[in-house]
């Protein structure tokens, strides 16, 4: 069940340089979310029409309150950044499918990078087995570590090196010899496309969350669709809408 | 119970199907309703306008598909669709658990494509049919057959003779006189006119220093084209006595009024779905507080009524 939702803003801090920690209090969404989903969040600014997909980083379902960890990427989530507890925002969620959280994993990589590390911290504490959470940064401001380290044993790649493994995550898996049997992922293109060829080359099951330009977020207006080898399940032409099909898929089912 | 639509007269009629109130959904942006049936009853609604379907499926353009412009959007999925096989099979048994009209968009890249799909819609519990002569984003069919006046006019001849319901001609913006356009689809037979599809505009990335859609052009919807839409509803509502369905970027019922005021005997809710997946049932919503507000007893009264004092 999908929810519109006006959600009081009860925290909100500046985690590292643009990047801005946001808890809401959103009970019917926080109710069924589960990790790998996102949120519909409004402007209150009328000329900005279109949703901003944003995935959820913690559920708090006793309380009712979901988190929100976001980059500044435009004048919208600059909006966001400006409210404060108090505030409120239009949502609507619980979006998208989320991760597969039964397949019995021993042992599995929760790789993120950049902004795709906050939708980790959910997955981490929800997924059974033993998580080697592999978190790829641009530099030494470290967002959400703590939050990860509560879950699994946390690696840490820089692009610039003053944290951890000097590039990228799968240099940081290579430096630290771990191995895995499944992948779950969300990060830049590049990043996906790397650890789906990983997997491949080392029989690996790997879930990739992706992303895309928006409108509806709710499956209607088929803007957000990804080339997929099976056939979907609206047009049946293989092209998966990643706000209803996804934003989680299988690797080997994708493009990219 | 009282019956709203009853009390204040918000039936209207579109070449002798009656919709309980003027709300209609803008194609493309509502697919079959059953995303939105998710947030409420689809009943609510005068009609549903389905997402254009055509004789086979077709895989639409690639992505970016989508930007955000100021109070609106850019969009060229180009016209992604299941085909008519599934969707009678899967979308009209849908849309049939609702009281709500069904109104099927149509679209083809030749007129036997558009007759084809309109032949096979004949037998089914569907309305009337929307043809879609007015897409900007795909390079065959659309918006071919709607910036020329004859072709318009013998595109709609030709649906006109395979068609079982009546026929809505969905109009172009993207043209020098509207009004020539709504004379030229009346002239064919058309025996409703829809308007406006979106205008053709562009978005570039300076950053990135590309295209921020892959089909480089798309057509532009939501508040920001709104002025224009209601220039051309009155433009078109002088040229021809068809009922007209109207729209672009009506996001509440003031909005709504604005288009029935300047001739529109319906209106459709498009963009503003994606800012709020209520906001169809909220126009109409919108419609009745404001006939309440003005003590209007019947929406009609109201139709083309700009400029008459009272």
């Amino acid at each position: 069940m999908k929810y519109k939702e006006t959600a009081v803003i009860k925290e909100q801090r500046e985690l590292a340089t643009g990047i801005y920690s946001m808890w809401l209090q959103a009970e019917r969404i926080a109710g069924e979310a589960v990790p790998g989903q996102f949120l519909s969040v409004y402007s209150r600014d009328e000329s900005r029409m279109l949703p901003r997909p944003i995935s959820i980083c913690e559920i708090n379902r006793e309380q009712g309150a979901l988190r929100l960890v976001y980059r500044i990427a435009g004048k919208g989530t600059l909006e966001f950044s400006q409210y404060g507890p108090g505030d409120s925002l239009e949502l609507v969620g619980p979006l998208g499918n989320g991760f597969p959280l039964d397949k019995g994993y021993g042992k599995v990589f929760l790789i993120g990078g950049g902004i795709g590390i906050p939708p980790m911290v959910e997955l981490a504490a929800q997924l059974p087995g033993e998580k080697q959470i592999v978190a790829g940064y641009r530099n030494h401001e470290l967002f959400l570590k703590e939050e990860l380290e509560r879950n699994g044993s946390v690696y840490i790649a820089t692009e610039d090196g003053s944290a951890g493994t000097r590039g990228n995550v799968l240099d940081a898996i290579r430096k630290n010899g771990l191995k895995a049997e499944a992948i779950f992922a969300c990060g830049p293109t590049p990043m996906l496309r790397a650890l789906k060829a990983y997997a491949a080359e080392h029989g690996m099951d790997c879930y990739l969350s992706l992303e895309e330009r928006m409108a509806c977020g709710v499956g209607a207006c088929l803007g957000c669709v990804c080339r997929s080898m099976d056939v979907d399940s609206h047009t049946y032409v293989k092209n998966k809408r990643i706000c209803k099909d996804g934003p989680v898929f299988a690797a080997e089912d994708i493009e990219l | 119970m009282v019956n709203k639509h009853m009390k204040y007269g918000t039936c209207v009629n579109l070449a002798g199907v009656e919709l309980k109130n003027p709300v209609m959904t803008a194609s493309g942006t509502f697919g079959s309703g059953a995303e939105y049936s998710e947030f409420y009853d689809l009943s609510a609604l005068g009609a549903v306008v389905t997402k254009g379907v055509a004789n086979v499926p077709w895989p639409g353009n690639p992505t970016p598909r989508i930007a955000e412009t100021a109070s609106g959007m850019l969009n060229a999925i180009g016209l992604q669709n299941p085909g008519i096989d599934v969707f009678i099979e899967r979308d009209i048994p849908f849309l049939r658990q609702f009281d709500t009209r069904i109104v099927v968009n149509v679209c083809g890249r030749t007129i036997s494509d558009y007759c084809e799909v309109v032949e096979r819609l004949s037998d089914q519990p569907v309305d009337l049919l929307e043809i879609n002569v007015s897409c900007p984003n795909v390079k065959e069919g659309g918006i071919a057959f709607g910036q020329k006046p004859e072709a318009l006019e013998e595109v709609t001849r030709q649906v006109k003779k395979h068609a079982k319901q009546p026929v809505i001609m969905k109009l172009s913006p993207n043209v020098t006189s509207i009004g020539e356009m709504a004379r030229a689809a009346e002239a064919g037979g058309a025996d409703v006119l829809s308007l406006i599809n979106t205008l053709t505009g562009m978005k570039i990335d300076i950053h990135k220093r590309a295209f921020a859609l892959a089909n480089r052009t798309g057509g532009l919807s939501g508040p920001a084209i709104k002025p224009v839409a209601v220039r051309m509803v009155y433009e078109a509502a002088q040229a021809v006595s068809l009922p007209i369905i109207g729209m672009g970027g009506i996001q509440n019922g003031e909005d709504a009024l604005e288009f029935i005021l300047a001739g529109a005997t319906a209106v459709s809710v498009g963009t503003a779905n994606f800012a709020n997946p209520c906001s169809a049932k909220e126009v109409a919503e919108g419609i009745r507080a404001y006939m309440e507000q003005y003590q209007v007893e019947k929406i009609q009264d109201l139709i083309g009524a700009v400029g008459s004092v009272y």
